[in-house]
């Protein structure tokens, strides 16, 4: 069972031992599904990602109840070296001064069978790219940089934060790839298939790819999506075209992955209604 | 093809009952109309609809919270107005727990893709109440209306009281009562580039989609697509906030539809495909996977 789960269930841990021995088995013999293992890894980041996955609230137990079980966390895991784990959530950038951080992010990759980069930092560098140094208490650690620069990473969740929706989603389809029916897997991998080829394209985002990728390249038509997913508004709307304000940018990649014309899934999204649905029913 | 109309519950030819809204919308008033009956029944709080800006002609996206506000975003501006751009805002500074959005089909997909996939749009997906798609073939930058107002219709934008596009013309009609029809030949090569790689025309994704063509004058064509969108539509219905006919029983009906569907499709694609040789061996990219 997920420790997020243990944590709230602490009064009853107290009980004496029989009837917590007793508790416990009655827990293990419910029919649980199989479930995955789940690693939340923290590099360089400001934990808004981590915050963000416990803003599920009573969707966090959800997940943690039927589908993943926690297996390491810094502040939610009593578990020092990074075990063996199904999917690792990374948060964060990676110090290439601090030793550790790049042992641990190379652990990672060993260790888990998907990576996820879990919001701007671990995918694109975003804020810690603005990094000179010089604080205390380390002030040589200088250089930081996004996870897909040491080793492969399979999926990214772009953005600053991460919305809690993405990661809850994320969480949902990598239990269906890994457990799901020949029909869920072919879904969940729909799904994923985007936040997959993110991962390949690169490790760097900035306002500008909207400029290369979707308007230089003559496919922008004047949604709006970018404005309405940038965190920092950043970008405004004059003419129809948007319009980004390139000193306030850091770098998150949300406005890119955002729009419909950096890529969109005839497989997936006109599928809207039913895979919203699916995600309801599987959160109850 | 087939799939060129998208899925859809039913289809009808209507009209609102409501004079003061037909008398300053595009069609059949459906847009107005229904989030008008949406925001008094309190199924949405607001709606995010193509109001007024700071030129003329010239919409900004705006969150409409009252009837008057509605009022004031009637009638087609073909220009672009990021609609989208208020979707998070709508949910925040506004407020709003049940968002109305308007929008073109690209803006259907954007909203789509916005709940699916909330990159950066943190909880907006539960929020999204009703998203009302219009028909449309293409659309136009700002810049591409003033020229052809002015450079072609030879009038100036303050004083054009309706644009509109329809049976093969783009027309021009003015608050004195001049009405000027350029021929799409004219205006084809103003149309914004993104436009091209367009592969929607009835606003697919929309809980409910409408638009002129298919029906008679002063009536609009529209597709109930969703169950969110079946709900409302049969509940306004009842209500007596249209007149509806069966889809059937009007001319030129969906066999227009579909025509200029597949045109439109057909067209768009091949320009899709073009863009992998667009170079000496190199192409242009392409955002659908
Ligand atoms: C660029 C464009 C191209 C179109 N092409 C076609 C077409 O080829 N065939 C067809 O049948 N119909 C087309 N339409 C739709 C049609 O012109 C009407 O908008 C539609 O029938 C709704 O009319 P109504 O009377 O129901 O709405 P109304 O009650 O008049 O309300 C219209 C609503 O649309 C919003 N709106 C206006 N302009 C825009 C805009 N640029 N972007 C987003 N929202 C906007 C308004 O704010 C208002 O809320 C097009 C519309 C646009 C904007
Ligand atoms: S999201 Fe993409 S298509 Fe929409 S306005 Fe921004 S750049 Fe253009
Ligand atoms: S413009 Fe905004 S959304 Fe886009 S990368 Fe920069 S900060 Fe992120
Ligand atoms: S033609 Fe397509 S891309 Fe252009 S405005 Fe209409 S729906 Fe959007």
């Amino acid at each position: 069972m997920g420790l997020l789960s243990s944590v709230f269930k602490k009064d009853d841990q107290q009980k004496s031992a029989d009837v917590a021995k007793a508790e416990i088995t009655k827990k293990e013999v419910k029919p649980v599904v199989d479930k995955i293992t789940v690693g939340h890894v923290h590099m360089s980041g400001c934990t808004g990602c981590l915050v963000s996955l416990a803003d599920n609230y009573g969707g966090l137990l959800t997940i943690l109840d039927k589908y993943a079980d926690l297996v390491y966390g810094l502040t939610l895991a009593d578990v020092r070296h990074i075990p063996k784990m199904d999917v690792a959530l990374v948060e964060g950038s990676v110090c290439i001064n601090d030793k550790l951080s790049v042992e641990e992010i190379k652990q990672t990759r060993e260790k888990a069978a998907i990576v996820v980069a879990v919001g701007g930092c671990a995918s694109y560098g975003n804020i810690t790219r603005f990094c000179r140094g010089g604080q205390q208490n380390q002030p040589q650690h200088e250089s930081f940089l996004p996870i897909g620069d040491l080793i492969k990473v399979d999926v990214y969740i772009p953005g600053c934060a991460p919305t809690p929706q993405m990661i809850r989603n994320v969480c949902i389809m990598a239990y269906l790839l890994l457990k799901g029916s020949p029909e869920q897997k072919a879904l969940a991998t729909n799904y994923l298939k985007p936040l997959m080829m993110a991962a390949q394209k690169g490790t760097s985002a900035c306002f500008c790819d909207l400029m290369t990728e979707v308007i230089n390249q003559g496919l922008c038509m004047g949604c709006g999506s970018c404005a309405a997913a940038c965190p920092v508004r950043a970008i405004t709307h004059e003419f129809g075209k948007p319009q980004g304000t390139r000193d306030l940018c850091i770098k998150c990649g949300a406005c890119y992955n955002q729009c419909p014309r950096s890529w969109f899934s005839f497989d997936v999204v006109p599928e809207y209604e039913s895979i919203m649905e699916l995600i309801d029913t599987v959160m109850k | 093809m087939g799939a060129e109309l998208g899925k859809y519950k039913s289809c009808v030819s209507a009209r609102s009952t409501d004079k003061t809204i037909l008398a300053g919308a595009q069609d059949g008033g459906i847009v107005t109309t229904l989030f008008a009956y949406a925001l008094a029944e309190g199924i949405i709080d607001g709606a995010i609809v193509a109001g007024p800006g700071d030129d003329p002609w010239r919409p900004r996206p705006m969150v409409a919270t009252t009837y008057e506000e509605l009022m004031a975003a009637r009638g087609t501006k073909y220009n672009i107005s990021p609609n989208v751009s208020f979707i998070k805002e709508a949910t925040r500074s506004y407020g709003l727990d049940k968002v109305g959005i308007v929008g073109t089909p690209c803006q259907m997909q954007a909203v789509r893709k916005g709940q699916l996939y909330p990159i950066g749009l943190r909880d907006v997906s539960d929020k999204i109440a009703l998203a009302i798609g219009i028909f449309c073939m293409e659309n136009f930058p700002y810049q591409s209306i003033v020229q052809l107002a002015e450079d072609h219709a030879a009038m100036s934008l303050e004083s054009v009281k309706k644009m509109e596009i329809g049976k093969g013309k783009f027309t021009f009609m003015s608050e004195r009562g001049a009405v000027v029809p350029l021929p799409l030949k004219v205006t084809h090569k103003y149309e914004q580039p993104g436009c091209h790689v367009c592969l929607d025309y009835v606003a697919n994704l929309a809980d409910v989609s409408c638009g002129s063509v298919g029906s008679p004058d002063g009536w609009s064509t529209v597709f109930v697509r969703s169950k969110k969108g079946d709900d409302i539509w049969a509940k306004s219905v009842a209500a007596g906030c249209f007149e509806t006919k069966a889809i059937d029983s009007v001319k030129p009906g969906l066999e227009l539809v579909t025509k200029l569907a597949n045109e439109k499709i057909g067209k768009n694609q091949k320009t899709v495909d073009e863009r992998k040789t667009f170079g000496v061996g190199k192409g242009l990219r392409i955002p659908y996977i």
